[in-house]
């Protein structure tokens, strides 16, 4: 295949719409995973709780997705920390948080899926919405909506958060127990509730995602186990505590990702963006802007 | 003390022996044919197997109203299979050496169904698949045989409608692209279509696979597209399928011909969805609403599986597996009828040499498991408009356009976007 002008910088918006996705779905797991050690293999089940809700509210009411998010953001966000509560309660007090932690997620996962499975069945589902179809067409470039609205809301989020952990007192908290929990204690905030309030914050996240999921493809129950290995990868390579590694390493894999499966062959496309992970922390173990 | 004759005692022990035998025999003879089975509930495949299973339920509740089998009521056992290979061997030895199941049947699906072959050839079962494309072709078992109707060389049955069409429309087409997820069934296609092509003569000029799971197709369209070609065939699990088809409207690609093995838009779930996108598009199918088909019971089966398909939560429609899960059953429940019993190796070689009246018409198999004749036909998507799934119930919507036999229109060509 010819290596034209307008395939080229077609390929590499692709890769950049798919980025800001992928930053969406992993910045619930840089807080979890990255900043409170959390290893929350559950994360891809509330994205499917958050793309099944949008699917509901969508089909019943034919509310927008994207407003559906911003209605059950607080709900997610309490649930988080009723999940966090219980984590914390079975396992972290008792440092048993490491094995015993991680099996306790992978038993939300299948305690979501399956719960979404009884209530919506196995069918794909999908959602309606005026941008999902259309093209935004330049000449020989074209995006897709489908694509354009996910990577708005996903950066949008990922400022927002930012934006929160930097210049609120409860944002600086969260920052301050990733770095050193005792210390935090020592200034008077309670660790233990600040990290209930990230991990919060992080399944409000990890909804949102969902809703721009079932956005840009059908889904069901299952198909957020797709993305375990994806999100944790870009974790790493943005260097774990960083919002900025995470959107720099979203980037880095959706456009890998568009360049092998334009240029290469689609199925290549999982090994290299996984080969650069590897390439990376060979160079630099603590990731893109790790510490 | 008189002494007890040994007589005396058999005379006294006899009957007690006998009482208490005469119930376990009374339930020996009442046990439950028991049909074993991984199916996927969960997964990719899911649409197709919850579809398959209530079929199957449907039909054990008809089989038991009846009687059951050679007097005994039939009985499921069955486990998901989640759509992933990695679970179905030990689902299915499971299945034979706890669960003790009589017979075994496979799951939905090629991917499976191969992964099972190994269990089933080591123990020597009787092994009925359902919509597993050539899987037979590799281990030539005498006991395997298939419900899909794609005749004796299937691998190479899937591509030849598309070809055939393809080849009779004027201009002749020139180049095709090729593309397929990673997973066996779409390589097994595709692997017959590179065979086919050497008759046909069109030049590959795209012939890739990707991971199954791909969220964006657009630069897989995008290259395709780049490569002009005159045909696009690709084969397909459902999520794919309609990745493909919205990317392909995305993209703004045009071809002669566009589908072949698009595994899903036989799915009410999928037809609702993309709607007016399918126009033009062709797509293999068994059965479909055109007055040039006909099979005599069919329609009633549909009218007592639609009544259950909607509050199962399962594909309303019911036209794609459902006839032919139950065909299965029907198979199956002739066989041990005549045979007597659920002996693999007599209830094979019944399967061999018998032909079988099902819903989907007769059914006699080849030598290699798969049916003797093909009964696939080629679909083209016509005058699909808004994306209500009651207007595929009727004729004209799906339009048979191979084989001549049961052609109901003409075809359509190009394929075109719908430009939004």
């Amino acid at each position: 295949m010819d290596i034209t002008w307008d395939l080229f910088v077609n390929a590499l918006l692709s890769g950049l719409l798919l980025g800001g996705f992928y930053a969406a779905t992993a910045v619930g797991i840089t807080i979890a995973f990255g900043m409170l050690d959390i290893a929350n293999i559950a994360h891809p089940a509330f994205m499917m709780l958050g793309a099944f809700l949008a699917y509901y509210f969508n089909t019943w009411l034919g509310v927008d997705p994207l407003i559906v998010t911003l209605v059950v953001m607080p709900f997610a966000f309490l649930l988080g920390r009723c999940v966090y509560k219980l984590y914390y309660q079975a396992f972290e007090r008792r440092s048993d948080e490491s094995l015993q932690g991680l099996a306790f997620f992978f038993g939300v996962l299948f305690i979501v899926e399956v719960g979404l499975l009884l209530v919506f069945g196995v069918d794909y589902r999908f959602v309606t919405a005026p941008y999902i179809g259309p093209s935004i067409g330049m000449g020989p470039i074209s995006v897709p909506m489908r694509m354009v609205v996910p990577l708005l809301v996903g950066v949008g989020l990922v400022i927002s958060v930012q934006v929160f952990l930097s210049r609120t007192f409860m944002g600086r908290a969260i920052l301050a127990v990733a770095q050193d929990r005792e210390a935090l204690r020592l200034v008077g905030v309670d660790p233990i509730w600040i990290k209930e309030i990230a991990f919060g914050i992080a399944l409000a996240t990890a909804v949102a995602a969902g809703a721009l999921l079932i956005i840009i493809q059908p889904v069901e129950p299952s198909v957020g186990r797709d993305f375990i290995g994806r999100v944790f990868a870009i974790c790493v390579l943005g260097g774990m505590t960083s919002l900025g590694g995470t959107v720099l390493a979203s980037a880095i894999v959706g456009v890998a990702e568009s360049f092998t499966s334009t240029f290469a062959g689609p199925s290549w496309a999982p090994a290299v963006s996984f080969g650069l992970l590897i390439i990376t922390l060979a160079i630099r173990p603590s990731g893109i802007f790790g510490r | 003390m008189r002494r007890i004759s040994r007589r005396q005692s058999m005379a006294m022990i006899g009957p007690a022996i006998v009482s208490a035998t005469v119930p376990a025999l009374a339930q020996s003879a009442a046990a439950p044919i028991k049909i074993g089975f991984g199916m996927a509930l969960t997964g990719g495949l899911a649409g197709g197997g919850k579809a398959a299973l209530l079929t199957y339920q449907i039909w054990q509740e008809e089989v038991n109203a009846r009687g059951g089998i050679l007097g005994r009521k039939v009985e499921l056992v069955y486990y998901d299979d989640q759509s992933s290979p990695a679970t179905v061997p030990g689902i299915y030895s499971k299945l034979l050496d706890v669960d003790k199941v009589d017979l075994i049947v496979s799951g939905y699906a090629t991917v499976p169904t191969a992964a099972a072959m190994p269990v089933v050839m080591q123990r020597k079962k009787l092994f009925v698949s359902l919509f597993a494309l050539a899987v037979n072709e590799q281990f030539n078992y005498p006991r395997y045989f298939q419900m899909q109707a794609n005749g004796p060389d299937a691998k190479h049955e899937f591509s030849r409608g598309f070809l055939e069409v393809a080849a009779s429309l004027d201009p002749k087409p020139q180049t095709i692209a090729l593309a397929g997820t990673d997973a066996e069934f779409p390589h097994i296609a595709l692997e017959g279509t590179r065979d086919n092509l050497k008759k046909y003569g069109f030049k590959i000029v795209y012939d890739k696979t990707y991971p199954p799971s791909t969220i964006d197709f657009i630069p897989i369209m995008r290259a395709i597209k780049a490569s002009n070609p005159d045909l696009i065939l690709i084969c397909s699990y459902p999520p794919d399928s309609s990745g493909m088809i919205r990317a392909a409207h995305e993209v703004g690609v045009t071809a002669r011909l566009f589908g072949g093995g698009l595994v899903g838009l036989q799915f009410a779930a999928l037809k609702a969805q993309l709607g007016p996108l399918l126009n033009n598009i062709v797509c293999f199918d068994y059965y479909v609403p055109e007055p040039t088909l006909k099979f005599p019971k069919i329609e009633e089966f549909l009218v007592r599986y639609r009544a259950k398909a909607v509050a199962a939560g399962v594909d309303p429609l019911g036209l794609y597996i459902p006839p032919y899960a139950f065909a299965e059953m029907q198979v199956l429940e002739q066989a041990i009828t005549a045979v007597g019993s659920t002996d693999d190796d007599k209830l094979a070689q019944h399967l061999h040499k018998t032909t079988f009246k099902t819903v989907v018409g007769d059914i006699k198999f080849a030598d290699n498991g798969e049916w003797a004749e093909s009964g696939m036909m080629l679909v083209q998507y016509q005058n699909i408009a808004g994306n209500d799934v009651e207007q595929f119930k009727q004729a004209g919507k799906q339009v048979i356009v191979y084989p001549k036999q049961f052609a109901s229109g003409a075809i359509k060509s190009p394929f075109d976007t719908v430009k939004r």
